[in-house]
């Protein structure tokens, strides 16, 4: 606490610190700073995501179809809310912030507590559905194939459009699997876990059921996917090479695995920004209830951690923009 | 501490407030309201918004303008840029008002050629 407490004494040197530049304190300033190189930091991910976004105009997985999922409604087609919900969470929390930075201009101690409180159960909320978001993106709906280039082959019913988890069509082939021994490696590896379904019990499923069709990555002029007549759906199915179940770094049901591996990433790095900034929050939360600021003279320091706050929530109306809306 | 210098007038002094806690709820219902016609556009998707203007569709094009807006207010009077000295404000949002929009040119007409070099070529991507 040196540090701060140089910073109470009254300092008239011009030298020696006694000016403070911009009007704003060091603290303030460098915290500043932080921020503006972090912005960049986001934005270099969040271009990154463009480009790729814009390389794969055609065939980029669309939002509403990959995220559409709100507790307690199972089976229920909500794209959006969920995300809106987690938005609004977001921006109340930022809001009980500024008012605990309003009331520490104030010196009112109790009022401070309070919104830092509700600030951090906000912070926590929205850590928490993120975690959830990732649960549903990772674990996967419906199941599809991947094709030797890459592609994405999903399956829907012809006559409704809907899609068809592969598990309700899929036939079982009995087949035998001789289970890769870490002993009997060179290199002590075991053998992977495989998905539910082989592609042979997918492929023989889809060709017993005359209306299922493929869903293609492709999207058309007004921005449907689009879907392969049942002949081409035939011809593309051989082409499979994989059953993908849910999305990791390296294959994604949903389409292009560039978009789980950017979904990652981002809403990752930003996931992680609201969790270091719950934990500072709940930091000075502490230091408000035991009265350090009461004792320093002045609550800067939640003005300080407001600021951190506030740029989270800044960062995350773009990743909103970018990944749920455009 | 001269922290009662906030300035509380938003929209350009369209809208007056009596005091800074006035001013930050004032601040949460313009943004809820901003948030909502995206959440609500992005579900309805009016098939008037779906044309293009400037190779971009319309509709993104307002999200985008949305998000700037959100961004800007968030700034100003959440993280009080409105209060700081024009130095200080320069110093924040020009880097970024200068490198950001840089950084999306350069990568994404990038990016359009790949794409249509991808498109156009003579090389098969799906195999």
């Amino acid at each position: 606490m040196d540090i701060t407490a140089a910073e109470n004494t009254e300092e008239t040197n011009v030298w020696g610190g006694g000016e403070r530049p911009l009007k704003s304190s060091y603290g303030k300033l460098m915290m500043w700073f932080f921020i503006v190189s972090d912005a960049l930091t986001f934005s270099g991910f969040l271009v990154s995501y463009g480009f790729s976004r814009f390389k794969n105009m055609d065939s980029w997985p669309i939002a509403d179809e990959v995220f559409t999922h709100f507790p307690f409604l199972h089976g229920v087609d909500a794209p959006m809310y969920y995300v809106a919900l987690m938005t609004f969470v977001l921006i109340f929390s930022s809001v009980t912030m500024v008012l605990a930075v309003d009331a520490g201009h104030h010196m009112q101690k109790a009022k401070v507590t309070f919104y830092m409180l509700l600030t951090i159960i906000g912070g926590a909320i929205f850590v928490g559905s993120q975690a959830w978001e990732w649960k549903n993106f990772i674990k996967g709906e419906y199941g599809a194939l991947e094709t030797k280039g890459g592609q994405i082959l999903q399956f829907v019913d012809a006559s409704t459009g809907k899609r068809i988890a592969i598990a309700d069509f899929a036939v079982e082939v009995p087949t035998k699997r001789d289970v890769h021994q870490a002993s009997n490696g060179i290199w002590y590896d075991a053998g992977s876990s495989l998905p539910s379904f082989s592609v042979k019990e997918v492929v023989k499923g889809f060709e017993a059921n005359n209306n299922l069709v493929i869903k293609s990555e492709k999207i058309d002029a007004t921005g449907h996917k689009v879907f392969l007549s049942r002949d081409d759906s035939l011809d593309q199915i051989d082409t499979a090479v994989a059953v993908v179940e849910g999305a990791n770094l390296v294959h994604n049901e949903y389409g292009n695995r560039l978009f789980a591996d950017f979904f990652f990433f981002i809403t990752g790095f930003h996931g992680f920004h609201v969790l270091s900034g719950v934990i500072i929050n709940i930091i000075i939360f502490f230091n408000v209830i035991v009265g350090t600021y009461e004792r320093r003279g002045h609550y800067e320091m939640v003005e300080k951690v407001g600021l951190y706050w506030h740029f989270v929530d800044l960062v995350w109306v773009f990743v909103f923009t970018f990944f749920y809306l455009v | 501490m001269a922290h009662d210098a906030h300035n509380l007038a938003i929209f350009r002094g369209l809208l007056k407030f009596k005091s800074n806690q006035q001013k930050i709820w004032g601040v949460l219902i313009f943004l809820s309201i901003v948030t909502t016609v995206e959440v609500v556009l992005g579900i309805v998707k009016p098939a008037a918004l779906m044309n293009s203007f400037l190779n971009m569709k319309i509709l993104n094009w307002i999200f985008l303008i949305l998000t700037i807006v959100k961004a800007y207010y968030i700034a100003w009077d959440f993280m009080h840029i409105r209060d700081e000295k024009g130095g200080l404000k320069g110093s924040i949002v020009l880097p970024l008002l200068i490198l950001i929009p840089y950084l999306s040119f350069i990568l994404l007409v990038e990016a359009d050629y790949i794409f249509d070099v991808m498109f156009k070529g003579f090389v098969s991507w799906n195999f």
